[in-house]
């Protein structure tokens, strides 16, 4: 027989609710940080994994591999207790002034992502028609500016179904953050099973949480593609 | 305007580009005909560096393109080059894919650029379909797109490479007019083309090639009643009656 008897108030109500909506709000802060900085950084490394210099490309290469073949949860920790250690005293002392569990986690949600941005939109990158690029450089843009201005908008467009699944799996890995003390949302219904052993409830509402943020990402970028990206096919 | 000397080039051991002299002066007309493989399309492709010569020289508008010094987007920047298959960036209106250059690389403000655009839309009958795009069009309209695309960055030297090879037959009639409107303008051009019509009517001399090599380069009329060499009769045979 089932002995547990439910209690959904706590998490619609009260401080337990507050806490998880404070979890929600730095899991929104972090997502958002880790999307915007991925994509920025992702698209830089499709670029450079595509120069013409060796060197460049080899850097390139050495990046993806490296940040896609290895833990996420490593490379939190790595930030967190490892990158401080070599950082000179000036800038740890700034860090410690700042909110340095926010900042390792987002770098580390940053890099790793950006790896796998980075070969989704290369990839995107290579399926325009090289003629494109002739075309472009035709008119007398340069290399760098041929990527900006022609290939990279229609690449992007084309990148958008794996962009999004990237953008996702960003705002769920941000849960990891907890491990070390980021006071997001799975950190805060971990929190609220302490204090209320009501672990059902509250991972349950962490779940919907979750799904609702999934949701949202989805939802944006499909109205970000059909009402910006391809207004002409609406 | 143009001119090679001696100009060269392989693909790894094929020699498409033999020892190339020609000369274009500002204002002339130059038609490039010869059978596929015989490298025209790689001669007109030297001429904005889509692609490097490996020997010889080569002067484009007082510009050296063997010299480390030249730069080689101002120098395409001077020099329109219309696609076979057009080019178009699919994801820019007419309208944008016209003042794109000039805003980016003359910087032209967007206002006076598409003023612009819509006069040269207006030369090729095409002011309606400003906010259309690519897609949306037939191919003689892209292509007629695509020279005002070329014209926007006000070019010395006008390069077409096949520009009606890839149409229907009702659609080569408007490029072919938008180009010999051009010519009349005095606009400095060489086209890579089998309209034999348009090479009679229009262009000043005819270059005939074959294996990498120039046979022959006569004014039209006289290529077409005359031609000296073999490969040039037997081309122009096939070309007028394909059957046979």
């Amino acid at each position: 027989m089932l002995k547990y008897t439910f209690d959904w108030s706590i998490v619609t109500s009260g401080k337990y609710f507050e806490w998880l909506v404070s979890g929600l709000k730095v899991t929104l802060e972090l997502s958002a940080v880790g999307i915007v900085c991925a994509f920025l950084l992702g698209l830089l490394i499709a670029v450079l994994k595509m120069s013409h210099y060796r060197p460049v490309r080899w850097i390139a290469t050495a990046y993806l591999e490296f940040f896609r073949n290895t833990p996420l949860l490593v490379q939190i920790f790595f930030w967190y207790f490892g990158s401080y250690k070599v950082l000179p005293t000036a800038v740890n002392e700034w860090l410690n002034s700042t909110n340095f569990e926010f900042a390792a986690a987002a770098i580390a949600l940053t890099i790793y992502t950006s790896a796998f941005i980075a070969e989704d939109i290369r990839s995107g990158i290579l399926s325009i028609p090289k003629e494109q690029m002739e075309a472009a450089r035709s008119a007398g843009f340069s290399y760098l500016r041929s990527m900006q201005y022609i290939i990279l908008p229609q690449a992007v467009r084309i990148t958008i179904p794996p962009l999004v699944n990237q953008f996702l799996n960003l705002a769920k890995n941000s849960s990891l953050a907890m491990s070390i003390g980021v006071m997001e949302l799975t950190y805060q219904a971990r929190q609220v099973e302490s204090y209320t052993f009501k672990g059902f409830e509250a991972f349950t509402a962490a779940t919907v949480v979750y799904l609702g943020l999934s949701v949202v990402i989805t939802a944006l970028m499909d109205l970000y593609n059909k009402k910006v990206l391809n207004p002409h096919r609406a | 305007m143009i001119k090679f000397e001696g100009v060269h080039k392989w693909f790894k051991k094929l020699h498409v580009l033999n020892g190339i002299d020609l000369h274009v002066k500002q204002g002339e007309v130059v038609v490039v005909c010869g059978p596929s493989g015989s490298g025209k399309s790689t001669l007109i492709r030297t001429i904005n560096q889509l692609e490097p010569i490996e020997e010889g020289s080569l002067i484009v508008d007082g510009m050296d393109l063997r010299s480390k010094k030249t730069d080689i987007n101002k120098l395409r920047a001077e020099v329109g080059f219309v696609f076979q298959q057009f080019n178009l960036y699919p994801h820019l209106s007419v309208i944008d894919n016209i003042t794109l250059a000039p805003t980016k690389i003359r910087r032209t403000p967007k206002k006076e650029a598409q003023e612009q655009a819509m006069e040269l839309l207006e030369r090729v009958g095409l002011a309606v379909k400003r906010d259309a795009y690519p897609t949306q069009l037939s191919g003689g309209q892209q292509q007629r797109v695509a020279i005002a695309r070329a014209l926007a960055m006000k070019p010395r030297i006008m390069l077409f490479d096949e520009p009606t090879s890839a149409l229907d037959p009702e659609m080569i009639g408007e490029v072919l007019a938008v180009m010999q409107d051009l010519a009349s303008t005095g606009m400095t051009m060489v086209c890579v083309t089998h309209e034999m019509g348009f090479a009679r009517e229009v262009s000043d001399r005819v270059v005939f090639m074959d294996h990498g090599v120039i046979l022959e380069e006569a004014q039209p009329e006289e290529f077409f009643r005359n031609p000296q060499h073999d490969r040039a009769k037997q081309f122009l045979k096939q070309l007028l009656s394909p059957m046979h």
